[in-house]
């Protein structure tokens, strides 16, 4: 296949995870905003920097309040991360390489795209925002699942797929990093429903505060979170889950082509690295260090993917 | 104009539906009027979601549109396309002949049937191309050429399209549409299909690859890009034919071939089927600006490295200035008289010609030699004096970049309009492929439409819509 077509299909995938993502922080931030209106801001603020967006935020607004940040994330076209801008984008790209996709992965992202112009027309009553956050996850989810139900286990579905776990992985180490200070052992006071509060709000904004419950019981502890976010393996946003499905989307390539490239030994290192991790060592060298090493070398890994299968000249 | 009236109409004549028309007549005049408006609503909302749309140029917003698509078909007989096929085979022979002439010998010039200056000063011409022979003497693998009709038994040809002609994704998404929308009609009216296009093309252009060429030949289309106005048209054409959709920056020289940036590196192609213009296929031959091209790829098809379809230069064939003599192409090549005629066409550049123009404007249509598209030409009828008077003075001032024709009383087909169905004027685009292994007419084409009551402007650009086109079987 083409490396343009590559790429096109791996960042296409980006942008519907990350559409999807970007509901979630919004879901959060209404939570922390009705229940903890005195600290509104900041957590504004804090879901604004889990985006990645909030330079390009100040430099148009001088309040950090619930109406602007919803539509800064929701519609701004200048906000290259806004959910329109990534449903833009990604059906740019689905177009570039249609001839990749199966007709229902194209029709669903065209649809996706058609109705959220719609739907994305006019600024959002914050009445009607649930609906709205529910519909753009039902639409990415239905370009999922035309993704898996039809194409073929080539390397096309292993490009789409290496496109969303990156994508994923980098979101998660995000939120984590945004939020690791009511993570940290010092302000670890056990019990507060403030930090309870904090807490739940992380589970709440990978869709985990559930599956948190099943896999690591009623206790929501700092130390249990950073392991199921970072360390467990059946959280399918946890780093550590993700870093596996890179391993073998790109390993799938490796044999595919029969050609080993510098992705490999990277991902080969950083996953062994990162299964080797356990909370404590994290914890002991620092978590936000942690992160913030964890967000660099994903982005490497990206850049190294894109460079290894030729997506540009 | 209000020329509907007088027009041929296709489906009807005096009393009752015309020969073709019958059995779908039938079957029309059983249906349920609303039943069908709800269907043309759903070959709308078929086609967004589908994504068959056009850019328009000029236009910031609604940069995607939808071509408007009518459910009432248009459809030519057996014998009525029997006649229609033979005479497109003849001229895509002649235009053939005349390229391999014009870029070798020019025996056509030394007999005197075509004025030098024609070919001399012409921008099409291209003289990289002189003493170049492709693959099987073939220029042009793929050809529209835009029919007209008058009556009964009056086809006429109203241009050729001989560089990169688009449409043919709408003949194929219109037929997919139909036989979708209204099965039952197929099954008992016998139309010939058009979907084996895609396939028989890729089939051509792989009997164009160069002979050096073993194993399956590799083609691409090359595309300018997503933003480009057929692009719908050349992804989908690469979905079909299964070949690679590439954009100039996908390409370079790679051991004296043209090769493919892909996923395992750089891989050769054989035949590039190119959807740029001439200027923009290599920046270090034509156009040093042009950043969809690449660069030495002419060096690599002299050197018959590759087949290019069309091969450059081909707009020499199609160029307006040209068009009035191609009869005398067809019979200096042929030795046949035309099957298809030309319309009556005034060359301004002659001086007893251009008087009569000005003296007629007003029941002319005037085009630019250049132009395409619908843009820049003058519907005499239509125009208004301040038009009329512009018009003239641009005709004084370069009488050789126009051609004048009469306005012809296009036939009719019925859409389904608001009251039901009213007569529209239409055009035919047939579309032909050439290769070394002979000339295959699609029995079909692109129909195209004018909505407007009595309007004559059948253009995409300009507010056209189009048509599914049947050919019937014997």
């Amino acid at each position: 296949m083409l490396g343009k077509t590559a790429g096109g299909i791996y960042w296409m995938f980006r942008y519907i995870e990350r559409s999807e993502n970007i509901t979630r922080l919004i879901d959060v931030g209404l939570r922390m905003a009705l229940t903890r209106p005195d600290t509104a801001q900041d957590e504004w603020a804090s879901v604004l920097d889990a985006a990645g967006v909030r330079s390009g935020y100040d430099q148009v607004h001088s309040e950090t309040d619930a109406e602007g940040v919803v539509d800064y994330l929701l519609r701004d076209a200048d906000n290259l991360s806004s959910v329109m801008s990534s449903i833009d984008a990604a059906r740019m790209n689905a177009r570039l390489v249609r001839t990749a996709l199966t007709r229902e992965v194209w029709e669903a992202t065209n649809e996706c795209w058609l109705l959220l112009k719609e739907t994305l027309a006019n600024p959002i009553a914050p009445r009607e925002l649930p609906e709205v956050l529910g519909i753009v996850r039902k639409q990415s989810a239905l370009v999922r699942a035309a993704l898996h139900g039809t194409m073929l286990r080539n390397d096309i579905f292993n490009f789409a797929r290496i496109g969303t776990f990156i994508e994923r992985a980098d979101n998660t180490a995000r939120i984590l990093d945004v939020k690791y200070y009511v993570l940290l052992p010092t302000a670890n006071q056990v019990g507060s429903s403030l930090d309870n509060v904090q807490w739940e709000t992380i589970l709440r904004s990978v869709s985990g505060h559930r599956s948190y419950r099943v896999s690591h019981g009623l206790e929501i502890s700092p130390r249990g979170i950073a392991d199921f976010l970072i360390l467990d393996l059946q959280m399918p946003r946890s780093l550590a889950f993700c870093y596996r499905k890179i391993l073998d989307n790109l390993g799938y390539l490796g044999q595919n082509y029969a050609i080993r490239h510098s992705s490999h030994d990277l991902i080969d290192e950083r996953t062994r690295e990162l299964e080797n991790q356990t909370v404590d060592s994290i914890f002991e060298s620092g978590l936000h260090e942690f992160l913030s090493d964890f967000k660099g070398y994903n982005s490497a890994l990206g850049s190294q993917i894109e460079q290894d299968y030729r997506f540009h000249k | 104009m209000g020329t509907t009236e007088q027009s041929f109409n296709e489906m009807f004549d005096a009393e009752n539906h015309r020969e073709p028309y019958q059995k779908y007549g039938a079957w029309f005049d059983n249906e349920d009027i609303s039943r069908l408006r709800k269907k043309a609503n759903e070959a709308e909302v078929f086609f967004r979601r589908t994504g068959i749309t056009f850019n328009v140029y000029g236009e910031d917003d609604a940069t995607e549109r939808l071509i408007p698509f009518d459910i009432i078909p248009r459809i030519i007989s057996a014998r009525e396309w029997a006649r229609i096929e033979r005479g497109i085979e003849q001229r895509v022979r002649a235009i053939n002949a005349f390229l391999h002439d014009i870029y070798h010998r020019q025996e056509i010039l030394r007999a005197g049937r075509v004025p030098i200056r024609l070919i001399a000063d012409n921008e099409a011409f291209l003289p990289e191309m002189i003493g170049v022979s492709p693959p099987g003497n073939i220029y042009t693998h793929i050809v529209g050429i835009d029919l007209v009709r008058t009556g009964e038994d009056d086809f006429l040809v109203l241009e050729d399209n001989a560089r990169t002609p688009s449409g043919v994704s709408y003949m194929l998404e219109n037929r997919e549409t139909m036989l979708h929308m209204f099965p039952e009609l197929f099954a008992n009216t016998r139309v010939r299909p058009v979907s084996g296009y895609p396939m028989g093309l890729r089939r051509s252009l792989a009997a164009s690859a160069p002979e050096h060429c073993d194993g399956e030949p590799v083609v691409a289309i090359l595309t300018p890009g997503i933003h480009n106005s057929a692009y719908f048209e050349h992804s989908f054409l690469a979905d079909e034919m299964g070949v690679e959709l590439v954009e100039g920056h996908d390409l370079r020289i790679v051991d004296g071939r043209v090769a493919m940036r892909t996923t395992r590196g750089y891989q050769p192609i054989d035949v590039l089927y190119r959807r740029v213009d001439d200027d923009f296929l290599d920046p270090l031959t034509f156009n040093p600006d042009s950043m969809l091209g690449v660069p030495g790829v002419m060096d690599i098809y002299r050197a018959g490295g590759i087949t290019i379809a069309n091969a450059p230069g081909t707009g020499i064939s199609d160029d307006k200035a040209l068009y009035s003599y191609m009869p005398a192409i067809i019979e200096f090549y042929t030795g046949e008289q035309p099957i298809l005629k030309n319309v009556p066409t005034w060359r301004c550049s002659e001086a007893d010609s251009l008087a009569y123009v000005l003296d007629h404007l007003k029941e002319l249509v005037v085009k630019e030699v250049h132009g395409s598209g619908g843009y820049g030409m003058l519907i005499g009828p239509a125009a208004s004096k301040r038009e009329l008077s512009d018009f003239a003075a641009k005709l004084k001032a370069h009488p050789s970049n126009y051609i004048a024709q009469p306005t012809l009383a296009l036939s009719t087909v019925p859409i389904l309009a608001k009251k039901g169905l009213a007569p529209r004027h239409v055009d035919l685009r047939p579309f032909v492929r050439v290769s070394p292994a002979g000339i295959e007419v699609t029995p079909g084409g692109l129909t195209r439409v004018a909505l407007k009551e009595g309007s004559l402007v059948v253009n995409s650009s300009q507010g056209g819509g189009t048509k599914d086109t049947w050919v019937l079987e014997d």
